[in-house]
């Protein structure tokens, strides 16, 4: 090949200068794709959470009913209030315990489809889990409505089993119990547990499935039980996972004010606080204040997160 | 091996989990067809396909069908825009300030449904706008385009730079390279990302009730019946049209986007 090889040189037209322009300056190629994004986020999103953050300073005028636009501490005080401080902790208690009970449920199917699970099974598992979480949030709460209502399904296989005597003195308890499964913390932890453990258990097999099976095989042929190997190698290998699970469960919970309005007790969490006080009640400053509560919490929770690499698990 | 067999206990542990998973949804099927229309009685006393005929005639449940489907349709639109964009920035580059850009993407669901409700809702309230189809899709997009985002940026990093080069090596300016190199390869998972996105936005009923004032989508109508019944049957056949409709694009997403699939390039 004595010939050289000859490109002929493009033409000049409008498109090739602009994004020869724009080849040549990366910075500015960047600033383009990202500006509408960030526009979009910056105004839209931002600057909605600065107007809730701004209400939550405002108070309202206790015999009018309308919004005094004065920048004052007062609605926040509010929240110590007893009654009201009881919500927030409330609201908390039953985020943690959702969210302990969905990793117990969450972490066998992971850890099965990450050791055990192979092609075609694993696919499946994959699926089996994806369904669920993307399939209708209202469908699955009403589901639950069907099943644990007083003449529904749970309480029939219950009295088919014979087991009547379990649900009914379950149901006698105090704090967990109610007068049926559909008005109690029982009732409402289960379909919390229900909608968010799939968020548990993509993030703990995506977290697993980085620890290569012959670790597991080193720690045991290096004399450790099955149970050691879990507590030394596989769990703290699988924590980062944890993590970003325990971020949608603990965040979908804090936040949710549907679930509690159709099956649960009486007493109010966080999220129908904030709906029935911007709503009926009209008292918007309150509300805002309300779910700065959820912000500073989450808050907490994602520099920790953070901080032990759970975002890769994502 | 045998360590490779797995304990019953594990398998036992993991089977329940699954079917505690599918289990509720299969009892949506069995009550669209059931007889009874005031309570929730098990088993159904009787079957009967009445009710399909009485759901789809009413004015009301497709009124609020359309509204959502036009809602679900701008939504993605928008959030397919923007989340290519975030993605193809964020991809392959390092500069300062990517955290905080990245964190900022994922917050619209990091933190609650009823924080961004609430944030638009005192923003709307704040500048005095009135509820429109426009104010729902404002808080769709938004939290729609974190999907598009992850299927794209995912995509974006298994597309190896060297394509990009040897394209414009070869001649083609920005724009050729993007329509014949870039965008057949993140193709399909803009469709994957979209169609998340789509059901996303159909489903999406936390964020709406804050921005919808007045009007009803169709998730919107389905929690106005649960909390107030009037005709049972009609929710249950509803519900049902809801799992089909929502479960075909997740199916489609999910064989668009598996493990393996052939991208020029990827691997190098």
């Amino acid at each position: 090949m004595t010939e050289a090889f000859v490109v002929a040189a493009p033409q000049e037209t409008v498109p090739r200068r602009v994004s020869d322009a724009l080849m040549a300056r990366r910075g500015l190629f960047l600033l383009l794709l990202l500006a509408p994004p960030l526009l979009w986020l910056g105004v839209v999103y931002l600057g909605a959470l600065f107007a809730l953050l701004a209400q939550s300073f405002f108070s309202i005028d206790e015999y009018s009913g309308t919004i005094v636009y004065e920048p004052t501490l007062k609605t926040f005080s509010e929240l110590l209030q007893p009654a009201n401080f009881d919500i927030i902790v409330r609201t908390l208690v039953v985020s943690a315990v959702v969210t302990l009970l969905a990793t117990a449920v969450a972490f066998p199917i992971a850890y099965y489809a990450w050791r055990y699970a192979r092609g075609r099974v694993k696919a499946l598992f994959y699926v089996a889990v994806m369904m669920p979480l993307w399939s209708s949030y209202l469908v699955k709460v009403y589901a639950w409505k069907l099943l644990l209502a007083k003449e529904g399904a749970v309480g029939w296989f219950m009295h088919a089993a014979g087991l009547s005597v379990v649900l009914d003195s379950w149901l006698a308890a105090p704090i967990v119990g109610g007068p049926s499964l559909s008005v109690s913390y029982t009732g409402m932890v289960l379909v919390f547990l229900y909608l968010w453990t799939p968020f548990m258990v993509l993030p703990v097999q995506a977290a697993l499935e980085r620890v290569p099976v012959s670790l597991i095989e080193a720690s045991g042929d290096l004399g450790a039980s099955p149970g050691q190997t879990f507590r030394n190698v596989v769990f703290p290998l699988a924590l980062p996972g944890i993590v970003a699970g325990s971020i949608f469960t603990f965040s979908l919970t804090l936040g949710d004010y549907i679930v509690p309005q159709i099956v649960g007790p009486s007493s109010l969490i966080l999220g129908q606080v904030v709906y029935t006080q911007q709503g009926t009640a009209g008292n918007l400053p309150l509300a805002a204040a309300f779910s700065v509560a959820p912000i500073l919490i989450m808050g907490v929770f994602l520099t920790l997160a953070k901080r032990i690499g759970a975002f890769d698990a994502l | 091996m045998r360590s490779e067999s797995s304990p019953w206990s594990l398998r036992l542990a993991a089977g329940s989990g699954l079917l505690f998973l599918h289990l509720p949804l299969a009892f949506i099927l069995l009550y669209a067809f059931s007889s009874e229309d005031r309570s929730f009685e098990y088993p159904p006393p009787g079957y009967t396909l009445r009710w399909f005929g009485v759901a789809w005639s009413r004015p009301d449940v497709w009124e609020a069908f359309g509204l959502s489907i036009r809602v679900a349709l701008l939504s993605t639109a928008l959030a397919l825009l923007l989340g290519t964009l975030a993605a193809a920035a964020l991809a392959r580059t390092q500069f300062f300030g990517r955290e905080a850009v990245s964190l900022l993407l994922i917050l619209p669901i990091a933190l609650p449904g009823i924080v961004t409700g609430i944030s638009l809702r005192s923003a709307f309230n704040l500048m005095d706008i009135p509820f429109s189809y426009w104010t729902i899709i404002l808080g769709h997009a938004t939290f729609c385009i974190v999907v598009v985002y992850n299927n794209a940026v995912a995509r974006f990093r298994r597309l190896s730079p060297s394509m990009v080069e040897a394209s414009m090596d070869l001649g083609a300016d920005g724009f050729q390279t993007f329509r014949y190199i870039v965008l057949p390869a993140i193709g399909t998972a803009l469709l994957a990302g979209g169609m998340l996105a789509f059901a996303l936005s159909f489903d999406e009923v936390i964020v709406t009730t804050f921005t919808a004032g007045q009007q009803q989508t169709l998730p919107i109508w389905m929690l106005s019946e649960l909390i107030r019944p009037h005709q049972r049957p009609v929710t249950n056949v509803v519900a049902v049209a809801v799992i089909v409709a929502t479960a075909l694009p997740i199916l489609a997403a999910y064989y668009l986007t598996r493990e393996g699939e052939y991208v020029g390039g990827a691997g190098k």
